[in-house]
């Protein structure tokens, strides 16, 4: 397990390093984009597939911290992110702090809903008052450099945020490992009985919530960067929706998964948005990507990551057991 | 074993609980000693799993008071009253099928040392709750199944799982909700067995519907009847109490 994923990590690392000398001007800017949506996917991850909890509001922190960084930034003739980042970071955790104490009193489907409804709102106060500028946005002009060394070309940024990428997937890999992330693990399992051996589970999901709303910032920090603009559909449900998607077409359970999973979304929507392959039809472009998804739940009952066992499994002419617990 | 000697770990004081009009817990006193098996017996609906539900603290007070260990803690969560010393198992199985057995076991005694901050240390290398764990399926006769997924156990073994890692744990008192439950006549001796072996160190509450197991191994015996205890005493007592007899065991003993 553990040798797997630095094997996948350091490859990773290696191809996604030499990339940026091989392609060109846009696809640099894609794979920065598609960097930023793994992160993102990431910071879910720790939600849905090691906790348990299905939020449906993470684009609210997304939106938070790219606002924050455009917003604090407009007030400052030498932004850097140095302090930037963090204070980006921590406002989207403040506001997942707030967001989790309540929702988190709430289970199952009631927690889906309550978490839409805060992202909602949070959405409306961008979109209606005068802090968020509008449904037409913000740019950044000022965009920010690090330790006064101006990241200003598309490669700099684009390994900025592949650091930025290996240092959530590291920090995410300990934190799912240690007796934090184990603990995490048992309450997606069976919360009734982590409680009833001593584990205060509310405090763990607060605290796993927090942790996912901040990485969620850093994504929304990194694409208000990348773009040099924000505007209120960086909040809205759609966005939420999608990274619900990118998870759970790559895998639930698995880092890399959400990982693979964001990447896969983002060649999907490529491929079906291209009018050289589609004409015309490259308009309805959701339609091929909602089929493709469709189909890929429907076939792929663990998700891109699950395909090496299921060919396993062909070849070797033995069936994966499910196991349940048969009571 | 003279009772008023013994001493209480856990007492629960006019218990009651209500769901609207219905009363499922009608003023019941109960005390748990160590070094005793007290069993809890009634019909079905008697009101002797909501009874532990109170006890744990998985379930609020409608009134009536609780107390682990001399201190009061009617007012504390199930997390907190496992801290304490408190251990449950359940009825159903609530083993963790996806892990395998020693996680199941190391995730209980890990909650002894939870260390939240400690992000960097693997969980499954934390020594004290590994070796813990292994000691007790090493007593409850798991320990030639520890690395086999939970969810792939037989019936007997599960609930041997389940008794396991409440005791993972550490408790001082256990609540025990129908551990023989599904167990085939050799398991239940073994099970039945190791309890015994349990008694001298724990205050032990049995909630159990086979009888026979009952009368084997209880110290004191608690009968309840919709919700009201009708009668406590030894064995002996109770098998030859006339209400019980009517009530329970049927007219012809």
């Amino acid at each position: 397990m553990k040798k797997s994923q630095l094997f996948f990590l350091s490859f990773l690392t290696i191809v996604l390093m030499a990339l940026p000398f091989l392609g060109s001007e846009y696809s640099v800017d894609w794979m920065t984009k598609t960097l930023i949506y793994g992160i993102f996917a990431l910071s879910l991850e720790l939600l849905v597939g090691t906790t348990g909890l299905v939020c449906f509001g993470q684009a609210a922190f997304f939106g938070i911290g790219a606002y924050a960084v455009v917003k604090i930034s407009a007030d400052l003739i030498t932004p850097d992110a140095i302090y930037l980042l963090p204070i980006s970071m921590i406002l989207a955790g403040v506001f997942a702090l707030f967001v989790g104490a309540l929702s988190l009193r709430t289970k199952g489907v009631y927690f889906i809903m309550v978490t839409l409804a805060f992202a909602q709102m949070a959405y409306y106060v961008i979109h209606d008052t005068p802090i968020g500028g509008g449904t037409d946005g913000i740019y950044l002009y000022n965009k920010p450099s690090l330790f006064g060394w101006s990241i200003s070309s598309s490669v700099e940024f684009y390994l900025f945020t592949l650091g930025c990428l290996l240092f959530v997937f590291i920090l995410l890999g300990l934190i799912t490992h240690s007796r934090f992330g184990r603990a995490l693990t048992g309450i997606r399992i069976n919360e009734l009985r982590m409680r009833a051996i001593g584990y205060q589970t509310y405090n763990y999901k607060l605290m796993a919530f927090v942790i996912s709303g901040m990485i969620a910032g850093l994504a929304g920090y990194l694409f208000a960067v990348k773009d040099g603009f924000v505007n209120p559909e960086l909040l809205s449900w759609h966005l939420s929706g999608a990274v619900l998607i990118m998870i759970i077409l790559g895998g639930l359970g698995h880092l890399r998964g959400a990982f693979i999973g964001a990447f896969a979304f983002a060649l999907l929507e490529e491929f079906f948005r291209s009018e050289a392959i589609f004409g015309s039809f490259a308009k309805y472009w959701h339609l091929g990507l909602g089929l493709s998804i469709i189909f890929c739940v429907a076939f792929l009952p663990r998700g891109l990551f699950g395909i090496p066992s299921i060919w396993q499994s062909k070849l070797m002419g033995t069936k994966n057991a499910s196991v349940e617990d048969q009571e | 074993m003279t009772q008023d000697q013994a001493k209480y770990l856990m007492r629960g004081v006019k218990l009651t609980k209500r769901w609207g009009g219905l009363v499922a817990v009608n003023e019941v006193d109960i005390d748990l000693a160590l070094g005793q098996i007290h069993a809890v017996i009634g019909t079905n609906g008697a009101g002797k799993s909501t009874l532990i539900n109170l006890l744990s603290g998985e379930l609020p007070l409608s009134s009536g008071t609780v107390e682990l260990l001399g201190s009061d803690v009617t007012e504390k969560s199930q997390p907190m009253r496992a801290h304490l010393g408190l251990g449950k198992s359940y009825q159903r199985n609530t083993i963790f099928p996806e892990l395998t057995v020693l996680e199941n076991c190391r995730l209980s005694a890990q909650s002894r040392i939870q260390k939240p901050w400690h992000f960097w240390q693997d969980g499954q290398r934390c020594k004290v709750s590994h070796q813990r764990a292994i000691q007790t399926l090493e007593k409850t006769g798991l320990s030639t199944v520890i690395h086999r997924q939970a969810g792939l156990l037989s019936h007997g073994q599960k609930r041997q799982l389940e008794v396991a890692m409440c005791l993972a744990t550490e408790p001082k008192v256990l609540l025990l909700d129908e551990p023989l439950a599904g167990m085939g006549a050799d398991e239940t001796d073994r099970m039945l067995n190791f309890l015994i072996s349990l008694r001298a160190d724990h205050a032990i509450m049995l909630v159990e519907h086979d009888m026979d197991a009952v009368f084997k191994v209880a110290d004191v015996i608690t009968v309840m009847v919709n919700g009201s205890v009708i009668t406590k005493g030894s064995p002996d007592e109770v098998r030859n109490n006339p209400e019980v007899q009517s009530a329970y065991l049927g007219e012809s003993e």
